[in-house]
């Protein structure tokens, strides 16, 4: 879906820094990071191990506070927010899919799906109807009642997916999500990220270290060095991926 | 979260770890029916007791007289001005009065008086008794020889075996046998003119009982009966009192008067309001409810203080929550990071782990009482060995009324709150980040 470029950045940072102190010494994870992601873009942020990928995005999940600047989300700022706030942006927001799924192993999918419904406090009549779209826009319709010891990674992947998707997020963020998957499951949860931005407008930003996949399949490439935004490579995910 | 999603998550999470929660669960249960045990013997003592008392027909009982005026000549040249009132006398209206009052058993006069008694060809000197109905419902006859009045007004009488050792050197052999009761009976003089006369008169009685102890019922007297007749058959025997002569003085003319009556009512409970009632009449009134508010105060005290003792236990029980929480935490801080990124805030995981804290309170209250109970049954079927054994009445030592089931229970549920409170609130406090990172 292209971008206008008039359209109003879901997320952006302005000035942003995570400092961490190891005794005497300074680490700067994220260092006067400023970028904006526009509303329905898919977005890659690139960089190498230790580069300050995952801090970014933790910051715009609002899971950690920056040490300086601030993170946007619309016009409100994620800083001035109050712990429940955060709470309901994560919920009703934001969606997140790990490296490592990180689906309760001692849940069905379907329980681990309805997790997100549950925080939410959605009608428990509504529930099934919700988790069975998420299932099915997936994949994983046939495996509701599995436990995710019994699927692979890719389906694992998807089920996450499915898990951050099914309180209809408007931005999801990913932190390597194929980083544990092998080279045609990862092909099939970029397909999926693709498909998600294009029909149902979700916003998402990326974090990888596999620049191939990121310029096959998405619309900007960030990059980070060191805690720092290099200058910006806008590619389209038409002009080299798959179609 | 909503409470229900919280109570289904709580109870996945305890199914998981199943052992150890069981075992914790089960250290609740011990010391809550530790709890419930001790203090189930406190108030089966307690039961006992009061059962106890309330049957000597003490506690169920007012005495009331008249108000007299007991100030003197010297009181009177102090204060000339306010003559004392003249006060409501105790006659046959105040009687039907007292019998009118809410919750009144039965109203009697105290019929106590010396005469002579004839058996086999002797006279004997003696002081009689009226019992009053109530008696029959109390422990003042349990274990006589013979039986109880067959009516109120039956001619029967119960020696006591003081008097019964005098007539005869074996006391069994006087049950059935009849004995002659030689009183004087008051009877009005003619044409209503103040005073009485004294009539000798003889009645002969059946001898029913023996009674070996001295049986208490109301207040009494200070006159210890040896022969006991039905209180309807005492009244209508007109005996001639030392209050007739005081009455005559008084110019109270013929009709009943009494020095006291004693009203007797359904419930010790109903004493206070009766007593209020009776003050109004304008009598005086006097019962051992303060003595009974003083018994209660320190059987109250005595549980409280068992109750603070078998708590200990439940103290002890509760760390193993805290070290099963804090376990818990440690096992699924993963979880807990995913929760949080998911959108769960501090108070959801809080509730939760509080949640599940509560269950195993709820389980092992639950638990402690059943196990409580069962104690409590040992302990009665162990005293009541014991007490045949020794040949004395069986007594119920431990009783587990509903609200000890229910204390127990909710002192389980707090115990488990408070001590789930610190893991609680640490595995509310986790980093969400560091705890995604955790292996």
């Amino acid at each position: 879906m292209p971008i206008s470029p008039t359209a109003p950045p879901a997320l952006r940072t302005e000035a942003v820094s995570k400092h961490y102190h190891l005794g005497s010494s300074v680490v700067r994870a994220v260092d006067q990071v400023t970028v904006a992601i526009a509303a329905g873009e898919f977005a890659a942020l690139l960089g190498a191990s230790g580069s300050g990928k995952s801090t970014l995005l933790n910051l715009l999940a609002g899971l950690d506070h920056p040490s300086a600047g601030a993170v946007y989300v619309g016009e409100r700022d994620l800083g001035a927010m109050s712990a429940a706030e955060l709470a309901r942006y994560r919920r009703q927001t934001v969606g997140m899919v790990f490296q490592n799924f990180n689906l309760l192993p001692r849940m069905t999918l379907e329980e681990n799906i309805e997790l997100p419904l549950r925080l939410a406090e959605v009608e428990h009549g509504e529930r099934a109807a919700r988790v069975a779209a998420a299932l099915e826009r997936v994949g994983l319709k046939s495996r509701p009642q599995h436990r995710p010891a019994e699927l692979s990674g890719g389906e694992q992947q998807r089920a996450a997916i499915a898990r951050a998707l099914v309180n209809r997020p408007v931005i999801l963020l990913a932190d390597e999500p194929t980083g544990n998957l092998d080279s045609a499951s990862g092909r099939q949860i970029m397909e999926l990220f693709r498909e998600l931005n294009r029909e149902l407008a979700v916003t998402i930003l990326m974090v990888t270290h596999e620049r191939a996949l990121a310029e096959s399949y998405a619309e900007r490439i960030l990059t980070l060095q060191d805690g720092c935004l290099l200058p910006p490579e806008p590619r389209r995910a038409s002009e080299g991926g798959p179609a | 979260m909503k409470p229900r999603d919280t109570i289904e998550l709580a109870t996945r999470n305890l199914r998981e770890a199943l052992l150890r929660n069981s075992l914790t669960t089960l250290g609740i249960a011990v010391g809550g029916a530790s709890l419930v045990a001790i203090l189930s013997l406190g108030v089966g003592l307690q039961r006992f007791a009061s059962k106890r008392l309330a049957r000597t027909g003490l506690f169920d009982s007012i005495l009331v007289t008249r108000k007299i005026d007991f100030r003197g000549l010297r009181h009177l040249a102090r204060a000339p001005a306010k003559p004392p009132q003249p006060s409501r006398p105790l006659d046959s209206a105040a009687y039907a009065a007292l019998q009118r009052l809410p919750h009144v058993t039965e109203v009697y006069p105290q019929i106590r008086f010396i005469t002579v008694v004839q058996f086999a060809g002797h006279d004997y000197t003696t002081a009689i008794a009226g019992v009053p109905d109530v008696a029959r419902h109390s422990d003042a006859f349990t274990g006589m020889e013979g039986r109880y009045f067959s009516g109120p007004q039956a001619a029967e009488a119960i020696l006591q075996i003081s008097l019964a050792r005098q007539l005869s050197a074996h006391p069994r052999q006087l049950l059935g046998r009849e004995l002659d009761l030689r009183y004087a009976e008051r009877q009005p003089l003619p044409g209503g003119v103040g005073g009485f006369a004294i009539v000798p008169k003889l009645e002969r009685l059946r001898i029913i009982g023996i009674i070996s102890t001295h049986p208490v019922f109301g207040f009494g007297g200070f006159l210890p009966g040896r022969v006991f007749l039905p209180q309807r058959l005492a009244e209508q025997l007109r005996v001639a009192q030392i209050s007739d002569l005081r009455n005559v003085v008084r110019g109270a003319g013929n009709g009943r008067n009494y020095s006291s009556l004693t009203v007797n009512l359904a419930s010790p409970i109903d004493v206070p309001a009766a007593e209020a009632a009776i003050r109004r009449m304008g009598f005086r009134a006097f019962s051992l409810q303060d003595a009974t508010r003083r018994l209660n105060l320190v059987f109250a005290l005595f549980d409280l203080l068992l109750g603070l003792f078998s708590s200990l236990a439940l103290a002890v029980a509760s760390l193993g929550i805290v070290n099963t929480l804090l376990m818990a935490i440690l096992e699924r801080r993963r979880e807990i990071g995913v929760l949080k990124a998911l959108g769960a805030g501090e108070p959801e995981i809080k509730r939760l782990f509080l949640m599940e804290a509560g269950v195993m309170g709820l389980l092992g209250g639950l638990g402690g009482v059943v196990l409580g109970w069962l104690l409590g049954r040992g302990l009665n079927w162990g005293a009541a060995i014991y007490l045949n054994h020794k040949d004395l009445p069986v007594v119920q030592v431990s009783t587990v009324p509903w609200w000890l089931a229910l204390g127990a229970i909710g002192f389980a549920i707090l115990i488990s709150l408070l001590a789930g409170h610190y893991p609680a609130a640490r595995a509310a406090r986790l980093d969400p980040i560091e705890a995604l990172r955790y292996e």
